[in-house]
């Protein structure tokens, strides 16, 4: 195939340009067998991709779920929460400390970690974010900062630094096969809790009077203080709600990657505000939108291109980039005139 | 008269604000009280000690200040006079550990240093020990740059190139495999360091350029390698060597059995820590490693004495190797010391430099000429849940 | 005019006393937290002009830092330092021949950075505030993934060691004033005035005839070659490098700083570096056990810090000095009790 040559020397020439010292082959024909795809110069089986697809979905589900968290706070405030991903950090520990220092059931822990993480997210919200409403938003993003900073701290002197295991529950983590593709039970369980609670979510904010109030604020914060909703509730009530799916992320997280460190939620709640971003920020459906083109697409993305899977992270920061500079309200979001 | 008045105010006020940076420092308070004594006066020996307590690498520092402050609680004295530790933590950032192997150094005057988990941090303090001619023992630090053209860097580990050779020994001798698959974090120089060596070690014993199937990289932090493993597996190696800090290692293991993937996984010494069995449970079952020293086979009379005191101390844990290590680093200083019968530090380097056979908690250490240490590397492997020796195998 | 001028030069001298007093009596532990201050104070001023002056909220500034550094760290280190660091993958060429003296090599790390700048800038400017925010700081995690990945330019995680440790208190001090001087006549020119009116309400200082685009990016290249500089001090001052050193919370750190000080203020700036660096070591004894019966508590120290920073964000808005800035005239104002009609100061 003329094809291939082509996409061989591409591959040859992005790997020798100092990024590999030690040439990588491609998959080969003989090791992928029958039923091979040919794409981007990597031979893969049906099987693999699968896998890969299988794996994407999970990651995906997570971020969608973490993602939405700051698309919420978002459209209430236009603010980006940058402690979000450290409020999943710490939800993390709190079921594990319940699990394993107070010795709870597993579900009774993971409840309560949940409420618990919620409370979090409302006392970040009232310390951090509420006496400050008025400012510049420059003191708002870094106060976002200063309480995400103030939370790794505060994990690292209160928790150690060494990792800790997240409890491992036979029901979510045993494995199923199908033919040769190797599936845990969580990787089904993940989307499927996702899309329940977006369901919920979705029923919250379109047909209840608190998520009415909730879209009324972030519609025009002044005109629903005038029509006598209570605004700072509305507020907490929008991150607790965030908090709360963030834990439920974290949790699963921690069944899926069972080391938990302070500095876990780093790169997560960059990432999964990226998918707020992709997807259209302010958009509940766009979060989620992003949040599967981010985790399908960095595993895609180490799947064909395996030299470049030291870049993975960078993948997320191009893809926001490009979104910005092409569609920068997102896939699904609306467009902003700015008013004068 | 009010201007000149106003000019001498403004230089007293600059000059203040500048001189804040000699007054702040010295009243700190130390634990033991602060007496800037020179080091040979005096009723106390100072030990520095730089280590990441805080920040990405705390997992590490952490597993070796429990070896150094064992070791000061067996050996609290040398040459008559108490053994002070001055512990500083290096924030696991370069610039933190050049401040704070200076601080130890010139302000709280230590006579050596024993430092650090991470060799990019001990590289950070290098010049500094060296200027000041201050002894310096790395403890699990394998980078071969830590002590290259240092005079005054000693470990009392081995070096990268040697671990590499030893497994990929390993993987061709005893394993008898001819295609190997790399997954390396390739954010750490010691994972990268260590990949390398195998790797030309073991296409030389197979003779073939291509034995390396497949590399694959993944960065510190990353917690889900399932695209990068499919890979691998497509590529059907018979070995998997997987250098990299344990935190990621066990994951890595971890979702690669559910992935399916039966091929055995062999690393290096950073795997031998709890929570990589912990993290790992049964997929690590069977992984094989090369590390410094071995719990069921003490090499000498003194890793007795160590196996014994950190059971005492830490009941129903076992020690990781780096701890051991961090043991032996304060222990050989301690003979160096007395060896030198003084606390100068110069002295002490040529006291450390004539060291042979030294009878550490990790096995026998003799300095070759690049002040690294000569010692045999043990190979063990997970079985029902512990760290079981395997081999040794002697440089 | 000429009074202020015989001041500053004044106080010039008397700085380039203390500093000749300063290398020959302090010990090197204070010396280095001496440089540190003036390295920081460079980086602040760069990160100063562009967030606070222009008020474009860039996280970025980590980034350019690594390119300052590495490039000033492979001009200047010798053939033979090189060898030794690269021995995975070879350097390569023309790098592993080349061998430049400290000052140029700083020029072109600063030069570097402004391209870079330039680059990423063109497209990104226009974003507004928090994606500004996040674009840069992807941008500052995108060239460090690739230092980590190109072995053979920068060694990858590795990092490079045996940097000649040419930075000394007369190149960062000196620099640092030189850096001074420049943001002053900066901001005190037209430029200045056009950044300070893109802060404050960038529609209207548009229809005022000022171009947006040429501005922003002129501001942020400028920044980005203060900060390039910074870092190839800091490159010179440690010895070594490693991409490791340039993640967000040296940006973070940086950002600490100039809001503590007053993000409008260069002496604000000036102040709050000196002021944090040296906290940053007298606090360390919150570290270690302070009574007899409680254990050492690692990581205290940077939990006062994240507190700190939030006190002064919720509380103090403006930092230490808000908008203002050090003059002499006020300064002498304080002392003369001349009425304001006879050209008195309040």
């Amino acid at each position: 195939m003329g094809g291939s040559a082509f996409y061989d020397n591409f591959l040859t020439n992005t790997g020798c340009i100092g990024i590999s010292y030690i040439p990588v082959i491609p998959g080969t024909k003989q090791a992928a067998g029958a039923d091979t795809l040919y794409l981007g110069g990597v031979y893969m089986t049906l099987e693999m991709f699968l896998q890969h697809l299988s794996n994407g979905i999970s990651l995906g589900s997570l971020y969608a779920l973490i993602a939405i968290g700051y698309t919420m706070v978002y459209g209430i405030l236009r603010l980006i929460n940058f402690a979000h991903g450290d409020i999943f950090m710490m939800a993390v520990y709190f079921a594990f400390f319940g699990v394993v220092t107070f010795g709870m059931q597993w579900y009774v822990s993971f409840i309560v970690a949940i409420a618990l993480t919620g409370v979090l997210g409302i006392t970040v919200e009232t310390l951090a974010y509420r006496p400050i409403r008025e400012a510049p938003r420059i003191s708002i993003l870094i106060s976002s900062i200063g309480a995400s900073y103030l939370l790794e701290n505060l994990a690292i002197v209160m928790f150690g630094g060494r990792p800790k295991t997240f409890p491992q529950i036979a029901m979510f983590t045993d494995m199923v096969q199908l033919g040769n593709v190797h599936i845990q039970l969580l990787t089904f369980m993940i989307p499927v809790v996702t899309v329940v609670l977006l369901i919920a979510l979705m029923y919250l904010i379109n047909k209840t009077k608190s998520g009415m109030a909730m879209r009324a604020v972030s519609k025009d914060i002044e005109t629903a203080r005038i029509m006598g909703i209570d605004v700072n509730r509305t507020i907490s009530f929008t991150f607790g709600i965030g908090s709360l799916l963030a834990a439920v992320g974290g949790i699963m997280w921690g069944l899926k990657f069972p080391s938990i460190l302070p500095l876990m939620g780093v790169m997560p709640g960059i990432k999964c505000f990226i998918a707020a971003v992709i997807g259209g920020i302010g958009s509940i459906q766009g979060a989620v939108v992003g949040g599967f083109i981010l985790g399908i697409g960095e595993i895609l993305l180490v799947a064909f291109l395996p030299e470049l899977s030291g870049y993975r992270d960078a993948f997320a920061f191009i893809l926001l980039i490009m979104i910005l500079l092409f569609k920068p309200t997102g896939i699904m979001g609306e467009k902003i005139s700015e008013k004068v | 008269m009010k201007k000149a008045l106003s000019l001498t105010l403004i230089v007293v006020m600059t000059l203040s604000l500048m001189l804040t940076g000699c007054a702040k420092p010295a009243p700190a308070p130390a634990p033991g009280g602060e007496q800037p004594a020179a080091p040979a006066e005096g009723d106390v020996i100072k030990l520095g000690v730089f280590e990441p307590l805080t920040g990405a690498n705390a997992a590490g520092g952490e597993l070796e200040m429990e070896g150094i402050k064992l070791a000061n609680k067996l050996y609290p004295e040398v040459l008559g006079k108490k053994i002070e530790l001055v512990i500083v933590d290096n924030k696991s950032d370069k610039v933190e550990a050049a401040t704070a192997a200076a601080r130890l150094v010139e302000k709280d005057k230590v006579s050596a240093i024993i430092g650090s988990w991470g060799s990019s941090l001990a590289i950070a303090a290098g010049d500094i020990v060296k200027k000041a001619k201050v002894p310096a023992m790395g403890t699990s630090c394998t980078n071969p740059l830590v002590t290259q053209g240092n005079e005054f860097y000693f470990r009392v580990c081995f070096i990268d190139p040697f671990q590499g050779v030893v497994m990929s020994n390993y993987a061709f001798n005893k394993l008898g495999a001819k295609k190997a698959a790399i997954i390396q974090e390739v954010s750490n120089d010691y994972a990268v360091g260590l990949a390398k060596y195998f790797a030309d070690n073991f296409k030389k014993l197979t003779g073939d350029e291509n034995a390396i199937v497949a590399i694959s990289n993944y960065n510190t932090g990353d917690q889900d390698f399932t695209a990068q493993l499919t890979n691998i597996k497509a590529q059907n190696p018979e070995v998997i060597f997987a250098p990299g800090n344990f935190t990621e290692s066990a994951l890595v293991i971890k979702q690669a059995r559910q992935l399916g993937i039966k091929t055995p996984f062999i690393g290096g010494d950073t795997w031998e820590t709890p929570e990589f069995i912990e993290i790992g449970a049964d997929a690590v079952e069977g992984t094989v490693f090369s590390t410094f020293f071995a719990t069921e086979k003490p090499i000498t009379a003194e890793s007795t004495k160590f196996l014994e005191a950190y059971r005492a101390e830490y009941p129903g844990k076992e020690p990781a190797a780096v701890t051991a290590l961090a043991y032996d680093a304060y222990l050989i200083l301690v003979k160096a010391i007395e060896a030198a019968g003084t606390a100068e530090s110069v002295k002490i380097q040529e006291a450390l430099v004539a060291i042979k056979d030294f009878q550490g908690a990790a096995g026998l250490v003799t300095f070759d000429e690049n002040r690294n240490a000569i010692k045999s590397a043990v190979i063990k492997t997970v079985k029902d849940g512990k760290f079981t020796f395997m081999d040794v195998v002697e440089p | 005019m000429k009074k202020n001028t015989i001041f500053t030069l004044s106080a010039i001298v008397l700085l380039v006393i203390f500093l000749f007093i300063a290398n020959t009596t302090l010990d090197s532990y204070i010396l280095r937290i001496l440089n540190l201050c003036a390295i920081y104070t460079v980086l602040g001023l760069s990160m100063n002009l562009i967030n606070g002056f222009t008020g474009l909220f860039s996280l970025g500034h980590a980034g350019f830092m690594a390119v300052g550094a590495y490039t000033t760290a492979l001009m200047t280190m010798s053939v033979s330092t090189k060898q030794m660091n690269f021995f995975l993958a070879p350097l390569i060429s023309p790098l592993d021949q080349i061998v430049w003296p400290f000052l140029p090599s700083l020029i072109l790390a600063g030069i570097l950075s402004a391209i870079a700048a330039f680059l990423i800038g063109a497209p990104v400017l226009r974003l507004k505030g928090d994606y500004l925010a996040i674009a840069t700081l992807g941008f500052s995690e995108i060239i460090r993934v690739i230092f980590t990945n190109t072995q053979s330019l920068t060694n990858g995680a590795l990092g490079l060691k045996g940097i000649p440790t040419t930075t000394n208190l007369w190149w960062s001090f000196g620099i640092a004033v030189f850096t001074i001087f420049i943001m002053v006549s900066l901001i005190n020119s037209s430029y200045g005035r056009a950044f300070k009116a893109i802060r404050e309400d960038e529609i209207a200082a548009e229809s005022m005839g000022i171009s947006l685009f040429r501005h922003k990016v002129l501001s942020f290249a400028i920044g980005a070659f203060f900060a390039g500089v910074g870092g190839g001090l800091l490159g010179n001052l440690i010895g070594a490098v490693d991409p490791l050193m340039f993640r967000f919370f040296l940006t973070y750190n940086i950002l600490l700083i100039i809001v503590l000080g007053g993000m409008g203020s260069i002496t604000g700036t000036i102040i709050s570096a000196f002021v944090i660096t040296i906290a940053q070591e007298v606090l360390r004894f919150l570290d270690e056990p302070m009574f007899p019966n409680i254990p050492a508590l690692p990581g205290l120290r940077m939990v006062v810090f994240s507190i700190l920073l939030m006190v002064v964000v919720l509380f103090f808005r403006n930092g230490l000095m808000g908008t203002r800035e050090f003059s002499w005239d006020k300064l002498f104002g304080r002392f003369s009790k001349k009425p304001l009609a006879k050209g008195g100061t309040k």
